[in-house]
């Protein structure tokens, strides 16, 4: 919900509270809104949009809201315009399933194609849309190597550093007075990144969960937990646990 | 004669006789009236219900072998498949003596695939069942065949039943058994309910200008219960719900009797109690644990010992509540304040079932507060009061949920289905707008934006009837029938470690726990579950596995479950008996001490006056109202009074609510802002909160977004089980919560919101109660500044902190735990 009412309210001018990360060097901004903005290399990441999710859900008789796209692409439209990148990388599971981006209705397709425009924009191929897009401007591929960084979907047990993955939709908890809270959040320990999920029908799993084992050093990493309106940064050793 | 020989007979071996209420039942039963029987626990009920249809059955005789297909005779449904096991048993013994041509059967959700199907082909004369089980019998293509002779319908526990979803969604079965057998007739069982009419007419067919309620049969009498109140030297607590003070007098109290039932009001103080009881329990006395979440193999078990007078004693929930036969309990001990007179009653009658001797019970009031309304619930069972809530209008979800049945069962024709439902109480003013809507919201989810015609679940026929789509549809129908939602819950299995430090497979199941709860845990955590100390090792696949612990000091599961609120009537009774001094004499001296205490340093309140003191404490100004409308209409007032002191500028923090009080705290001097009227307590406490102050708040309330995936679930919107999927039921397909925020912001009078709102007023918010309150004490608030704390709001008091929290909150904790407590690595602002 913060997501979708910020997305509404929030400025190019009015910079959010906002995370500072280095990732193999590459400094990387975390913005509250779910995005990460790379200053020096001018690209904007996002991962995991899970687009028509709710028409996928619909096909097999579940008739979710049929505004998912809508709310997800107004928040993606707000962080462009807060940040004016000149690429947009999208780390895979763009969409739902593999026809999603074939059925969209155009309504949406013009959506992204004027976000596009004027932009380089490049979509990662997920496990959920492994065959690309349909009728979208920007190029398909499974992985991209840029400036000491990787771009991909799923993160790889043993990559070299300056990874960047979504795919396991990463949340963390805190513990306060005897109270829980959870949130969406980007993870890094300085060697790797993993973006939260994009979508806003996407949910998370929490960072000790054991799909998460192995991926990051625990003394560096640092959970950067999307707020109402910024972001909170939270080392593992805090994290409930 | 009403009777036939072979009943005669039977009652004369016995020594017995028909009881007068029993014959006028059958009587009026065969004069072709519905009927409702109100009656005491012990009173012959069951037999009563049956009579009609085991005299009918008589008559008819066995049906030769060879005849054609003959559909059931008599439906028994009751809102527990226990009882209808029960039942089963004790409708064999005289229906065996008497022997009488009839076959009963029950089926349930335990029954067997072989035997539900042969009961299709072949059924008894008397099927006993539960509501969702009449759900997805009628949903199926053989119901017209399966119910065409029905006779009668014998509901028991009625007033259970009627005022939930399950009855809701009973009632439009019931209308969908009468189209099918226009001549059934139904006869409800219930205890004593506030309002029989309310029963009456939920067990006729509302059509315009006909008698459209049924005849009514009362009992009165029993003997009058021997109610009393745990006298301890010990101190009772201010606040808590533990009672643990209590745990010596109350093992004595069992070592007194043969077989005590020792009622709590949630399942975390079933654990607690069981296992402080067998702390303490040097003479080894068989005391067992029974909740909803235990292992139903365990439940059968405790239930057999109980039943076999193998017990002392039974800690238990109210899955204990209705009528199953528990053997000989001398006892009923109720730990905690009852939270409603009728609830006590009904829980008394557990106590011995024979109608004309005592039921004893004793009460244990954990807290204060708790002695009070002990106290008045005592009072108000001798008087006979009666606080039962009213049926309430019939929930939007399970129309939708029956809607679809419908067309899983037959095409339907709108119109006939429209006229059926609106037969059925609940729905009687159930608008042919609303209607369509659901049927809309059925076939393509209703939403504005028309985006799903081609996936529709539901089309019309060119003759305007409403088919499913494919057979898939029955299936996820039949998947996710009923209206009892649980949240996901993971199986509690018990492992050892080997000889490698590894854990084993295979031990013990315990029950279920919820997930969330789990997720709160790290592997080496302790909590109680099932009487034992547990500790926590790790979730493989939809298990939860955990190993002895030892630990002295066990986190608690935290559930939800079974937190009832203080009823109106009793509050009322609290209110009073604080009001007059004269009644306090009748309470414990510590009690009587706190309220004269209370007397010297602040006030007590009046009848109908609403008492409100301010005091600092710390850095912080307080304010406690003394509401006593119960915790979820104070949760509801303390959420609208914070939004209008943060609007007059006096900072608001946080608020806490028990089912007495509520305490506000804020950052400005609260006292000093009331004396000057700024704001004015009477502008503070306006009816007019309830209207765009309520409407802001809901939006955002995280209580809205739990019933929301309630009604999101029962409606059908999202499956709790998919077709394929059945056994990994860890979780819903996909967050409700999100659902939600999707659809608010961006059709904000769907239907489904709508019927999210219609339940959170009337349930979780009591809206409507805390109107009534706003507009009694209009006039009537009496503002009372202090220097401190005062002696009445201690309890409120002790339980800050103790609270959940959520929505605005978590991000200011949040806030606090980031910038305070892990200030290592620091936010900064973008450039």
């Amino acid at each position: 919900m913060h997501r979708i009412a910020q997305a509404i309210s929030a400025l190019p001018d009015n910079p959010a509270l906002s995370a500072r990360i280095v990732v193999n060097g590459v400094i990387g901004i975390c913005d509250p809104l779910g995005g990460l903005y790379l200053p020096d290399l001018d690209i904007l990441v996002v991962s995991d949009l899970h687009l028509e999710k709710g028409s996928a859900f619909a096909r097999r008789g579940m008739m979710l809201p049929p505004y998912d796209t809508l709310a997800t692409l107004r928040i993606l439209d707000a962080v462009i315009s807060r940040h004016n990148p000149k690429t947009v990388i999208s780390l895979g599971d763009n969409f739902h399933d593999r026809v999603g981006s074939a059925l969209m209705p155009d309504l949406f397709r013009s959506m992204i194609e004027t976000m596009a425009r004027g932009r380089e924009w490049i979509w990662i191929n997920g496990n959920h849309d492994p065959d690309g897009t349909t009728a979208l401007p920007g190029a398909s591929m499974d992985e991209l190597t840029h400036s000491g960084l990787i771009f991909r979907h799923e993160p790889a047990l043993n990559a070299s550093t300056g990874e960047i993955a979504g795919h396991l939709h990463p949340s963390a908890t805190v513990r306060r007075r005897e109270k829980y809270m959870r949130r969406a959040c980007f993870a890094t320990d300085g060697r790797r990144l993993i973006m939260p999920a994009f979508g806003v029908t996407t949910g998370g799993l929490d960072l000790r969960h054991q799909a998460m084992r192995g991926l990051f050093d625990h003394q560096s990493l640092v959970a950067h937990m999307l707020g109402r309106d910024r972001i909170y940064s939270v080392r593992f050793a805090n994290l409930l646990g | 004669m009403l009777l036939p020989a072979p009943f005669l007979r039977w009652f004369a071996d016995k020594g017995w006789h028909p009881r007068a209420h029993q014959l006028e039942l059958l009587s009026r039963v065969q004069g072709g009236e519905n009927m409702l029987l109100i009656a005491p626990t012990g009173a012959g009920k069951t037999l009563a219900g049956f009579l009609p249809s085991l005299v009918s059955l008589t008559e008819r005789g066995k049906i030769p072998p060879g005849s054609a297909f003959t559909g059931i005779h008599t439906l028994y449904i009751s809102p527990l498949k226990a009882l209808a096991v029960d039942i089963e048993r004790n409708l064999m013994k005289p229906v065996g003596d008497m022997g009488l041509p009839v076959r009963i059967e029950n089926r349930t959700g335990d029954t067997p695939a072989a035997k539900r199907q042969r009961q299709k082909l072949n059924p008894p004369d008397i099927l006993l069942t539960t509501p969702e089980q009449v759900a997805l019998l009628l949903a199926n293509g053989e119901a017209e065949r399966f119910f065409k002779d029905l006779k009668y319908v014998v509901l028991d526990e009625l007033h259970s039943l009627v005022t939930s979803k399950r009855g809701h969604l009973l009632s439009l079965g019931l209308a969908r058994l009468r189209q099918l057998a226009p001549g059934m007739q139904a006869i409800g069982l219930s205890a004593t309910v506030a309002d029989p009419m309310d029963l009456q007419r939920w067990l006729a067919p509302q059509r315009a200008g006909e008698n459209n309620h049924a005849g009514l049969i009362t009992v009165t009498g029993g003997a009058r219960p021997e109610i009393s109140i745990m006298r301890t030297d010990e101190r009772v607590p201010w606040a808590g719900h533990s009672a643990a003070y209590a745990i010596g007098d109350i093992y004595k109290a069992i070592g007194e009797t043969k077989t005590t039932l020792l009622f709590v009001n949630t399942r975390s103080q079933a654990e607690r109690v069981f296992q402080e009881l067998w702390t303490i329990n040097d003479d080894n006395l068989p005391i067992a644990l029974h909740h909803g979440s235990l292992d139903v193999g365990q439940r059968r078990k405790v239930e057999a010992a109980m039943s076999e007078n193998k017990l002392r004693a039974v800690v238990a929930t109210s899955t204990l509540d209705l009528g199953i036969d528990w053997g000989d309990v001398d006892m009923v001990i109720h730990v905690g304040a009852p939270k409603g007179a009728s609830r006590l009653a009904q829980r008394i009658g557990r106590a011995n079932h024979r109608m004309d001797e005592p039921s004893r019970a004793i009460l244990v009031p954990a807290n204060r507060f708790e002695v009070m309304e002990c106290q008045a619930a005592l009072d108000a069972n001798y008087i006979g009061a009666q606080d039962t809530p009213p049926v309430g209008k019939g929930a939007l979800d399970v129309l939708a949920q029956h809607v679809l049945g419908m067309a899983c069962a037959a095409p339907f024709d709108p119109l006939a289905l429209y006229a059926e439902i609106t037969s059925a109480a609940p729905y009687a003013t159930l608008t042919w707008d609303t209607f369509e809507r659901i049927v809309d919201f059925v076939a393509t989810g209703g939403y504005a934006l028309r985006a799903y015609e081609r996936y529709t679940k539901i089309r019309k026929t060119p003759e305007g009837f409403w088919r499913v789509s494919n057979p898939m549809i029955a299936q996820q129908y039949r998947l996710n029938v009923g209206t009892i939602i649980e949240s996901p819950m993971l199986n509690v299995r018990m492992v050892k470690h080997n000889a490698r430090g590894s854990l084993g497979r295979g031990g013990m199941a315990l029950g279920k726990v919820e997930e969330y709860f789990i997720e709160m845990l790290s592997p080496g955590d302790t909590f109680l579950f099932s009487g034992k100390v547990l500790r926590f090792e790790g979730i493989r696949e939809s298990e939860c596995l955990v190993s002895q612990g030892y630990k002295l000091d066990p986190k608690v599961p935290s559930y939800n479950g079974g937190k009832f609120p203080l009823s109106t009537y009793l509050a009322q009774q609290v209110r009073k008996m604080l009001a007059d001094p004269s009644r306090h004499a009748t309470l414990p001296e510590q009690v009587r001490d706190w309220l004269s205490l209370q007397k010297d340093l602040s006030m007590l309140p009046k009848e109908d006056e609403l008492l409100i003191e301010t005091f600092p404490r710390g850095s912080r100004h307080y304010m406690v109202i003394y509401a006593f409308e119960g915790r979820l209409a104070h949760q509801t007032l303390g959420m609208l009074l914070t939004r209008r002191l943060d609007r007059a500028g006096l900072k608001p923090l946080g608020f806490v609510a028990t089912d007495y009080s509520l305490a506000i705290w804020a950052l400005e001097d609260l006292g000093e802002a009331f004396t000057s009227r700024r704001p004015q307590l009477a502008d503070l406490f306006d009816e007019d909160m309830l209207g765009d102050d309520l409407e802001a708040w809901l939006n955002e309330s995280f209580l809205l977004k739990r019933t929301f995936r309630n009604c999101a679930v029962i409606a059908g919107l999202i499956d709790q089980r998919h077709p394929g999927k059945e056994k990994s039921g860890r979780q819903v397909t996909v967050s409700a919560d999100l659902i939600y925020d999707v659809l608010r912001s961006h059709e904000p009078d769907h239907i489904l919101l709508e019927a999210t709102r219609n339940d959170a007023s009337t349930g979780l918010l009591e809206i409507e109660r805390l109107g009534d309150m706003l507009s009694r004490i209009k006039g009537h608030i009496t503002h009372r500044p202090l220097d401190r704390i005062s002696p009445l709001a201690v309890p409120v008091m002790l339980e800050i902190g103790k609270e959940a929290v959520n929505g605005d909150a978590q991000d200011f904790l949040l806030a606090e735990a980031a910038d305070e407590l892990f200030a290592d690595v620091m936010a900064t602002a973008s450039p």
